[in-house]
């Protein structure tokens, strides 16, 4: 079914009694030519991109749970592609192309909002770091533009520009086309796009075991029985290390919970995102009214989505230090998504030491941003065999090689965003 | 939160306390081979399950401590203190 506004007048003057399923439950066949395990936003995007420009379609998305029920409904849905580094600056370039006209490819409203990204600086020594990361986009072509208090005020009033405040705001970087999208209706679109093209989406089917024969997988152990397959893809961050356990490798990541809260509903106050830059703390405001935001990963090993006290404590003193009236509302939600935190902050995408076996993980929390890319470069990568220009440096040898894309500047670490 | 009993200090809430990281990491000889100072560095079991790890009580005696901890269900099995040079304790439930 093609959605239109046609279609949607028609419903509504029928009952709204036509609507279909917007993807298929199917059994799983025995074997497929490519199969993704994770179906998150990255695994379903690689799958429709596997479809749709690779003519790969026969290919099967395995996930444990439901579609949106891990980390792609578990985000603060934020998008920007504000990286200094080089191909961090492309490749988060290339996913903001594919957000851009995303709707419209998908023929599926994902809300994608570009209100603008805006990270406020409190030093001198910010403010020289902001603008050489500034001046970097600009010559990669990516947007950014630089505020002075003036310009902070006019996008954030309700910021505290107090004289007595622990971390006065100077200015800020903003990053005009970033924003937000709709995290659901992203898993859904993508999946309604990769089924529509006749890839099988199977839920509640989690896998076991992969099997091998020799050097090469034929296929994995589920939770519904074993399932043949050419060529295996990995997209399930957050649990990359319990699957490649199964294969007996080891990786550079530990998994960590990350948190977001959202308050009660009111009326426009924040209409754009916005970071505080003396501490971590990110905010938005969603459709519905509510004040989206989070901070740091709660800081220890976890599988369990589900966050803590101390953190949250951490993250609403940041946000109430940037904006006082914060404090006057009430937090209505609050969820935990177990990330994959890589030890340099960047992601794998890319081959592994299994000729047909492939790896995207290691997103850190910044995963969602990367969906349409993510998608689109795992999809190159498992259709060529190798890896495509954009995601080439993304590899899992780099630690190894001392390769590593260190965007924060801090050695190995896996507490690195 | 966690509930961490601290060898010297008895139960304090997990906001004293510091995460140190995987204490089943073990620090390779000088001499070792680039592949053992490549896992000593990045690569960690990161198993969902029990797990054993360092915490500092920063907020507290200072001490470093490891604590036997599941990752799914954060049950606290034991917690020893981080050195086996280190007396075992003094406290007196």
């Amino acid at each position: 079914m093609h959605y239109s506004g046609f279609h949607l007048l028609k419903q509504a003057l029928t009952g709204n009694r036509g609507w279909t399923r917007a993807w298929r439950n199917p059994e799983p066949k025995k074997q497929y030519d490519v199969i993704i395990i994770g179906g998150g936003g990255h695994g379903l995007a690689t799958a429709y991109y596997l479809a749709r420009l690779h003519g790969i379609t026969n290919v099967a998305v395995l996930e444990k749970g439901y579609i949106g029920g891990g980390n792609t409904g578990r985000n603060t849905t934020i998008v920007r592609s504000n990286y200094m580094l080089n191909p961090n600056s492309q490749f988060y370039e290339h996913s903001m192309k594919l957000w851009e006209g995303l709707s419209q490819d998908l023929n599926y409203n994902v809300m994608f909002s570009q209100r603008g990204v805006l990270n406020l600086i409190h030093s001198d020594a910010q403010r020289d770091g902001f603008a050489r990361r500034g001046n970097t986009m600009r010559l990669n072509g990516v947007d950014a533009v630089m505020h002075n208090l003036e310009g902070v005020k006019k996008l954030m009033p309700h910021l505290d520009f107090s004289k007595n405040t622990r971390f006065p705001v100077q200015g800020g970087l903003a990053q005009p086309r970033g924003g937000t999208a709709r995290h659901d209706a992203v898993a859904w679109g993508y999946a309604r796009g990769a089924d529509r093209l006749g890839v099988d989406i199977i839920q509640k089917c989690e896998v076991t075991g992969i099997k091998r024969d020799g050097d090469r997988i034929v296929g994995v152990e589920t939770s519904r029985g074993f399932i043949g397959a050419g060529q295996v893809g990995v997209a399930v961050a957050g649990n990359s290390s319990r699957v490649f356990d199964m294969v007996g490798m080891k990786l550079p990541i530990e998994s960590h919970v990350l948190q977001a809260f959202v308050t009660e509903g009111i009326k426009p106050l924040v209409d754009t995102v916005c970071t505080f830059g003396a501490g971590h703390f990110y905010i938005s405001q969603s459709d519905k009214g509510g004040l989206v935001f989070g901070g740091d990963i709660d800081g220890w090993n976890t599988y369990a989505q589900r966050g803590n006290l101390p953190t949250f404590n951490h993250v609403v003193a940041g946000g109430v230090t940037m904006m006082p009236c914060l404090a006057r509302l009430r937090v209505l939600r609050q969820w935990g998504g177990v990330m994959d935190m890589s030890m340099d902050g960047t992601p794998i995408i890319g081959k592994t030491s299994i000729d047909n076996l492939y790896m995207n993980g290691g997103w850190c929390y910044g995963g969602f941003k990367a969906t349409p890319a993510s998608g689109w470069v795992f999809a190159h990568t498992i259709a060529h065999d190798k890896p495509h220009a954009l995601n080439a440096e993304f590899t899992l040898e780099r630690f190894r090689e001392g390769n590593m894309i260190d965007e924060k500047g801090v050695g190995a670490s896996p507490k690195a965003h | 939160m966690l509930r961490i009993e601290c060898p010297w200090c008895g139960i304090r809430n997990e906001d004293e306390f510091s995460y140190g990281g995987d204490a089943s990491v073990q620090r390779p000889t000088d001499d070792a081979s680039q592949d053992d100072w490549y896992d000593y560095v990045y690569t960690r079991n990161n198993p969902a399950g029990r797990h054993s790890e360092y915490w500092h009580h920063a907020n507290g005696c200072r001490a470093w401590i490891k604590v036997e901890r599941d990752t799914v269900s954060h049950e606290i099995f034991s917690v020893t203190p981080a050195s086996p040079n280190l007396p075992s304790g003094n406290r007196e439930d």
